[in-house]
């Protein structure tokens, strides 16, 4: 057990990264839940390990080259997609196992020191001080962005012909939330890691409907439960000395499960 | 004239799902199309909805179209927390007033509370129905409306549509393959088989000789016996 100074900076800029983290996935989780996207987020952090490569060889920010690729990434399934040749899970298994791997490749080509257990588990607590004046921006950005296509994409998200017919451009809402989703990877992959990027989407968002009655409800909810995670998971984790990702992550998972009793109770 | 269709063609692949469709809608119509699977029914409405850009022809909508959508197999995702009020107002300019007035009319206000996820195939068809009145349309397009519902509920979705249409000001447009249910509640009826087989006043139609060869003799003769209760279409109605 080790004894736990809150005033460290590193402690306080871990906290603030996961207060970022946790406010613009609860919002974005809601849709991965509602249009049944858990695997596409999965597959598009997979894919982020080729952008931190990327990254890594041109000598630019690891995030900015995470957010190409992750665009790239995007792109090119929504290409296969229309092309209609395999179904959506095959697609996705094949682009995401494919872009880990070649991403796992590349680092290993370049012949440069990288920990890659820290990008598969994450380590919150090597955040800096101007990394985390990127998140908090990303974090206004994308609030900003989905309070004002909220409605529409929840029209969209319950039924698109609806939204067509009363005249909601679509494709342009769908790109706009597509895009949010990706500066959510980029950001996250640095704090929870690849391989957990999908249940700080999913989890949070799960456990909010149970208690919710409306869309922004659920939103404000998954935000909350993410936070709380974040600072119950932060504390545990240095108090116990294990790592600070799948702590984060056991945190919210236990919530998800004592939320089921509660829900019988609450429902708000 | 609300919405016309002018010598629309859809080709996809090498299949020719529209052949140079000719169809209006005018002011107070009950217009419905029927056909046999594949006949390009919904092809036509995404046509007329602007969701599909036909390969040919045109469509020419009136400068004071105001439409209203009630899409085909609407199922209500039981994810997402939403009570049928906040769904109805979703997106929609609205007042309050005007939500309970329309709801407490056709007799769903104790409906507005509940989730929506809660609710039976019939009770969410006529959410969509209220949801589609508001910002009073002029046109209300229906696709399959009652795709998912049992037939006692068909019948009530029905009952539901021709109050609608009595006491609103408005034009309807629906795909359906009710023919029982079409054949007692339509103006008018489009017969769909990738091209027009026929159209006309529902009893007019079961006698055409293409709508014979699309349903059959039996169905034909069972049709005729169905006669269409508006008051306003009495008068000069010569089969009744």
């Amino acid at each position: 057990m080790r004894e736990i100074h809150l005033i460290d900076s590193y402690i306080l800029n871990a906290l603030y990264a996961g207060i970022c983290v946790s406010l613009i996935g609860g919002g974005l989780g809601c849709f991965v839940i509602w249009k049944r996207m858990a695997y596409f987020g999965d597959s598009l952090s997979h894919s982020s390990l080729l952008g931190i490569a990327l990254g890594i060889a041109l000598g630019i920010n690891t995030t900015i080259g995470t957010f190409i690729i992750c665009c790239l990434f995007a792109v090119l399934l929504v290409y296969l997609q229309s092309k209609r040749i395999l179904s959506n899970d095959t697609l996705l298994g094949i682009l995401a196992h494919s872009s880990l791997s070649i991403g796992i490749v590349s680092i290993s080509l370049l012949n440069k020191r990288v920990n890659l257990d820290s990008y598969l588990f994450g380590d919150i607590l090597t955040v800096t001080s101007s990394e985390l004046l990127w998140f908090v921006f990303a974090t206004i950005f994308v609030l900003i962005v989905l309070s004002l296509i909220w409605n529409k994409l929840v029209l969209l998200t319950i039924n698109e012909n609806i939204a067509k017919a009363e005249k909601v451009n679509t494709n342009l809402i769908w790109g706009v939330f597509l895009t949010l989703l990706i500066i959510f990877v980029a950001t996250c992959v640095k704090i929870v890691g690849i391989l957990l990027v999908t249940s700080m989407l999913i989890i949070p968002a799960a456990s909010a409907k149970q208690i919710s009655k409306s869309p922004v409800q659920m939103a404000i909810f998954s935000s909350l439960i993410g936070i709380f995670s974040i600072v119950l998971g932060l504390y545990s984790s240095i108090l116990f000395d294990t790592p600070t990702g799948p702590t984060i992550i056991m945190t919210l998972v236990i919530i998800f499960i004592v939320m089921f009793p509660i829900s019988r109770f609450i429902k708000i | 004239m609300l919405i016309k269709s002018e010598n629309v063609s859809v080709v996809i692949g090498k299949k020719e799902i529209l052949k140079n469709i000719n169809l209006e809608v005018n002011f107070n119509d009950f217009v419905t199309i029927i056909g046999p699977n594949g006949a390009g029914k919904s092809m036509l409405l995404k046509c007329l909805l602007g969701f599909f850009k036909p390969d040919n022809g045109q469509i020419i909508k009136s400068p004071d179209l105001k439409v209203s959508y009630v899409p085909q197999d609407f199922i209500s995702d039981k994810f997402m927390p939403i009570t049928a009020y906040d769904f109805i107002k979703l997106n929609k300019e609205f007042n309050k007033k005007e939500i309970h007035d329309i709801s407490e009319e056709f007799k769903v206000d104790h409906l507005l509370d509940r989730q929506i996820s809660n609710l039976s195939g019939g009770e969410l068809q006529k959410i969509l129905l209220v949801r589609s009145l508001i910002e009073r349309p002029n046109l209300l397009v229906l696709d399959e409306p009652t795709q998912n519902l049992d037939v006692s509920a068909q019948m009530g979705f029905y009952r539901f549509l021709t109050q609608i249409f009595n006491q609103k000001d408005l034009s309807i447009l629906m795909v359906s393959h009710d023919l029982h249910m079409v054949m007692s509640s339509t103006k008018k009826v489009v017969c769909l088989s990738n091209h027009i087989c026929c159209s006309g006043e529902p009893l007019a139609i079961t006698k055409h000789p293409e709508f014979i060869s699309l349903f059959g003799h039996d169905f034909a003769n069972m049709m005729s016996v169905y006669k269409h209760d508006y008051s306003h279409q009495h008068e000069g109605d010569s089969f009744d």
